[in-house]
């Protein structure tokens, strides 16, 4: 009952939650079987012990008896034998799906660079030239796609609950690992391993399409079609040039180069500020730029001294940066 | 027993004289001098009681803080060092100096030895413990605390990403409380080999003793690990080595199989002694011996040495390759066996005995249903694939609060009850303890099972914040509620021994009717513990009269000795004198102490005058004695 409770709980109050029992990927359905695999084992095992121990406590009172009988037997077979089986078994079933996870559903693809930063995700399209982004993946369903693994700093996690287990990005070595989606969604992918002030704000969302549609979402990535700016975009162009961002930032076409920071490219499309910190809106922008230290103590970005009368020519640039 | 008066006023003018030669005079002086092992005992339990409660204090503001999406409690530096302090604080400064300092209060008196086989180094150790505890607590106060998780894994607290004096306080921090700990172990270890009762041989040693020697091999094999590591990090930061540093050759990795070589073996360092206190507490409870002790003991010494094999189940997700991983696994998921055995064990004493229900045994029912919850989990986590997916989440905060909260303070909350009249000749209220016990225990519950679901929901740990809408919040709620409930029910069971101790009743000797020796001697035990020597003939030496006829003899054993006994099958060897309350001890420490703030601060020579002092009193403490006039060694 309690595990049927708790099944309508995490079915029920979780619609939107990145849940590992709503999966939609093959690495991670595999391991939800094993969760239920195991879990009902679990339920039985400490059943077991619960309804002895009961036993004990509501019949082994006042006017029993001490027996000093040998309890060996009753000791080796319900905690050495019985479990040793059981173990074997959960053991079998582990390695089984261990290697479902090692080896991908069928060859990759398509291969995508994930690199790690103090606090956000940068993302390369391997195959494609200059498809690069930030805090965001987008990929084919049905299709296998690898994953390299690397980190500018320290130790990040990448790990997408509903699609596939983690995978470390360890400073000084490539890890692989890859994605099969089986519908069309978007999924909410986090850092997992503790990275320092911001690790709290270190997520991506990874958005399956169908091909067709990644195909050409692919495209214009890589190579943005041009843009008929507005007077006050153009002027919000310049600002960015002339100002500090192009330092950090690259916004391919035009001057803005920097690397230290993300690709600001597609701004305008993504659907957060700060790798989840805040909601990408023209408000949330223009306070970002202004200081980010507010929404997102800690990150690497300085506070920028635009004059107030250029922000509003910055941020209808960027907002159509997509 | 009937004894002539001529024999009864013998006894009575030896253990007048014994009273006389043991007896510590009320001075500040014999306060830091020190050596009984049972005033040390306590002052273990005292001191990490109080680091108990710094941690939980810190625990609290955590779950204040994610109380709700979008918290704004805490900064995100100072939810940093909060978390980060709060794991190594329970790890390093309660769990373990805890358990010795239960093992400190028992061990002799259960062996039937007068003290500990080194008190001086005992009195050092616990020194040691204290500085180190402090040093690291008061880094919380000074706004420097470590802030790299317990685990503090490189590169991110290595020198580029952690620059401040945060982690030198871990490593320093760290390896002086190492010096403590080890030797503890050391000392526990020779006074179980050498220091037992005659008659107790290897096979009636109570499993309480098992569970402290077997942890005392784990931390002398276990520490150098963390040792190294430590040493490692602090050269790398302080001195530009590249031990942890890849773009100059160095390997990030390195840290983590060093860190976990120590640090899962620590896992059962903390849970071993406490599973050792269950079974000291069931028989007394079951009316019975705990059933099966040879697969008892086998399942100790087992669990010790599996331990040693299983560190890399937490580094399933750094791409180790697939064969070693499913070794690694496979000793993961084989070191629940030992773990099960004596589970049953205990279930079996309690279905073959008698059940009285009291307050320790409360905590032991608890336990035993927590640490079987926590159990399965943790079998989950030894099957690589499912440790892939949910390690790192919530799920994990929620499993190993089960199995340590669950199967080290469940265990050390019960001690607390039962050894009470031991520690300071009172019992404590069965009334508060019953409501502390319901508290305790509704209040665990309630704040670690929904971190089950929210890991499962996909909740990392160590966020300082989380967003709305995904599913967390509710989880989130109910686990800051029952936080609450838990350190009121932590409260009462402080008040409830408080309260004992400053106008509860004296205990009656022996209330519970124990099986252990520590049961046969006075209620509380006088310094020296026993007058007469004991004869062990069994594994319930206090239930047996053979052994109680023994120690009302007046064959009592004068002065400060003690009595060597043979490794295995404990024959009296000889007579050997123990030292007396001392200075050194305190004063090493405090040398030691000076070491580690010179490094801290950088003052170079300051840490060199401490090496210096460190040197001269020890030569000190180590310098042959004068013979006495009988010939016999002084200390």
């Amino acid at each position: 009952m309690a595990a049927a409770l708790v099944a309508l709980c995490l079915a029920g109050c979780a619609e939107s939650a990145p849940s590992t029992l709503d999966t939609a990927g093959t690495g991670a359905r595999r391991v939800e079987g094993l969760w239920w695999f195991m879990f009902w084992i679990s339920v039985v095992a400490v059943l077991e012990v619960f309804l002895l121990l009961g036993w004990a406590l509501w019949k082994r009172r006042r006017e029993a008896r001490v027996r000093a009988g040998d309890a060996t037997p009753f000791v080796g077979v319900l905690g050495a034998g019985l479990p040793f089986i059981v173990l074997v078994a959960v053991y079998g079933v582990g390695l089984r799906d261990l290697n479902a996870l090692i080896r991908p559903p069928a060859g990759p693809q398509l291969s995508i660079e994930v690199i790690g930063h103090r606090w956000w995700w940068e993302v390369r399209y391997a195959d494609t030239a200059g498809a690069i982004t930030a805090n965001e993946i987008h990929i084919p369903v049905n299709q296998t796609i690898r994953i390299r693994l690397t980190t500018a700093d320290v130790q990040h996690s990448f790990w997408v609950p509903q699609l596939m287990p983690k995978t470390d990005l360890i400073a000084g070595h490539v890890n692989e690992t890859w994605l099969h989606a089986e519908r069309i969604g978007t999924f909410r992918a986090l850092c997992a391993e503790y990275c320092g002030l911001q690790h709290a704000n270190m997520s991506l969302v990874v958005t399956v399409q169908p091909a067709e549609e990644f195909r050409i979402w692919l495209r214009d990535l890589a190579a943005p079609p041009a843009r008929d700016l507005t007077d006050q975009q153009r002027r919000g162009q310049a600002v960015f040039e002339a100002g500090a961002c192009g330092a950090c930032h690259t916004v391919r076409g035009t001057t803005a180069t920097g690397t230290i920071g993300p690709d600001l490219t597609t701004i305008g499309s993504r659907w957060s500020l700060g790798a989840g910190a805040a909601p990408n809106d023209k408000g949330h922008l223009g306070g970002w730029i202004v200081n980010p230290q507010s929404l997102k103590p800690g990150n690497q970005m300085p506070p920028q001294p635009v004059p107030a009368g250029d922000l509003p020519d910055l941020l209808s640039y960027l907002e159509i940066l997509r | 027993m009937t004894t002539t008066s001529a024999q009864a006023d013998t006894r009575a003018v030896a253990v007048a004289r014994l009273e006389e030669e043991w007896q510590e005079q009320r001075s500040l002086r014999s306060w830091f001098a020190t050596v009984d092992h049972k005033r040390i005992g306590r002052r273990y339990l005292i001191t990490a009681g109080a680091f108990f409660g710094l941690a939980g204090i810190d625990a609290l503001l955590l779950r204040t803080q994610l109380a709700r999406a979008g918290g704004d409690v805490l900064s995100p530096d100072q939810y940093n060092q909060l978390f980060t302090m709060h794991g190594t604080a329970m790890i390093f400064l309660f769990a373990t100096p805890m358990l010795f300092g239960f093992g400190n209060a028992l061990v002799p008196l259960m062996l039937g030895a007068r003290d500990m086989a080194f008190p001086r180094l005992n009195a050092f150790g616990y020194w040691v413990f204290l500085f180190a505890g402090l040093v690291m607590f008061s880094s919380q106060l000074l706004g420097v605390a470590p802030d790299g998780g317990w685990f503090a894994y490189v590169p991110l607290t290595d020198l580029p990403y952690s620059p401040g004096r945060n982690l030198d306080v871990y490593t320093l921090g760290l390896i002086f409380l190492g010096v403590s700990t080890t030797a503890g172990a050391i000392n526990f270890i020779v006074t179980a080999i050498k220091l037992r009762a005659p008659g107790m041989s290897l096979n009636r040693v109570p499993l309480f003793v098992w569970a402290i020697v077997a942890t005392s091999f784990m931390v002398i094999f276990a520490l150098p690990a963390l040792n190294a590591a430590n040493a490692l990090l602090f050269l790398d930061r302080r001195f530009g080595t590249h031990f942890y540093q890849p773009e100059a050759g160095g390997n990030t990795l390195l840290w983590q199989h060093l860190f976990w070589i120590f640090g899962h073996p620590d896992v059962y360092i903390i849970v071993l002694p406490a599973l050792g206190i269950v079974s000291a507490i069931l028989p007394a409870f079951c009316r019975r011996g705990v059933a099966a002790y040879p697969l008892v003991v086998l399942a100790t010494i087992t669990t010790a040495i599996i331990s040693f094999g299983v560190w890399a189940h937490h580094m399933f997700a750094t791409g180790l390759p697939s064969l070693s991983l499913s070794f690694f696994s496979a000793a993961s998921v084989l070191i629940t066996i030992p773990s099960g055995i004596q589970v049953f064990a205990w279930v079996a004493t309690m279905l073959f005995g008698r059940v009285v229900v009291r307050v320790p045994l409360l905590f032991v029912v608890g336990f035993i249903v927590t640490f079987v919850m926590g159990g399965v989990t943790g079998v989950m986590f030894g099957i690589t694939a499912f440790d892939m997916q949910i390690t790192d989440s919530y799920f994990v905060v929620a499993h190993f609060h089960y199995v340590l909260f669950g199967g080290a303070v469940f265990p050390i909350i019960g001690g607390i009850y039962y050894w009470l009249p031991v520690l300071t000749g009172k019992v404590a209220s069965e009334v508060l303890g019953r409501w502390a016990f319901g508290l305790v225990f509704g209040g665990f519950h309630l704040t670690f099972f929904p971190m089950h679901l929210s890991g499962l929901l996909g909740m990392p740990r160590r966020v300082y914040t989380y967003p709305s809408g995904l599913g967390w919040d509710v989880w989130n709620l109910l686990s800051t509620i029952g936080s609450y409930i838990l350190a009121a029910g932590l409260l009462l069971v402080v008040l409830s021994v408080v309260l004992a101790v400053a106008r509860g009743p004296r205990a009656a000797p022996d209330p519970w009717d124990g099986d252990t020796l520590e049961w046969a001697a006075a209620t509380p035990p006088r310094p020296y513990n026993f007058a007469s020597i004991p004869q062990v003939f069994g594994l319930h030496p206090a239930w047996d009269s053979r052994t109680l006829s023994r120690l009302a003899s007046d064959e009592v054993l004068p002065g400060h000795q003690a009595m060597l006994t043979s490794e295995l099958d404990a024959r009296p060897q000889r007579l050997v004198s123990m030292p007396e309350k001392s200075l050194r001890p305190l004063l090493a420490a405090l040398a030691l102490l000076v070491v580690v703030l010179g490094l801290l601060g950088a003052v170079y020579w300051l840490a060199i005058a401490g090496v210096v002092a460190t040197i001269v009193v020890v030569v000190g403490w180590l310098w042959p004695p004068q013979l006495t006039e009988a010939g016999a060694e002084a200390p």
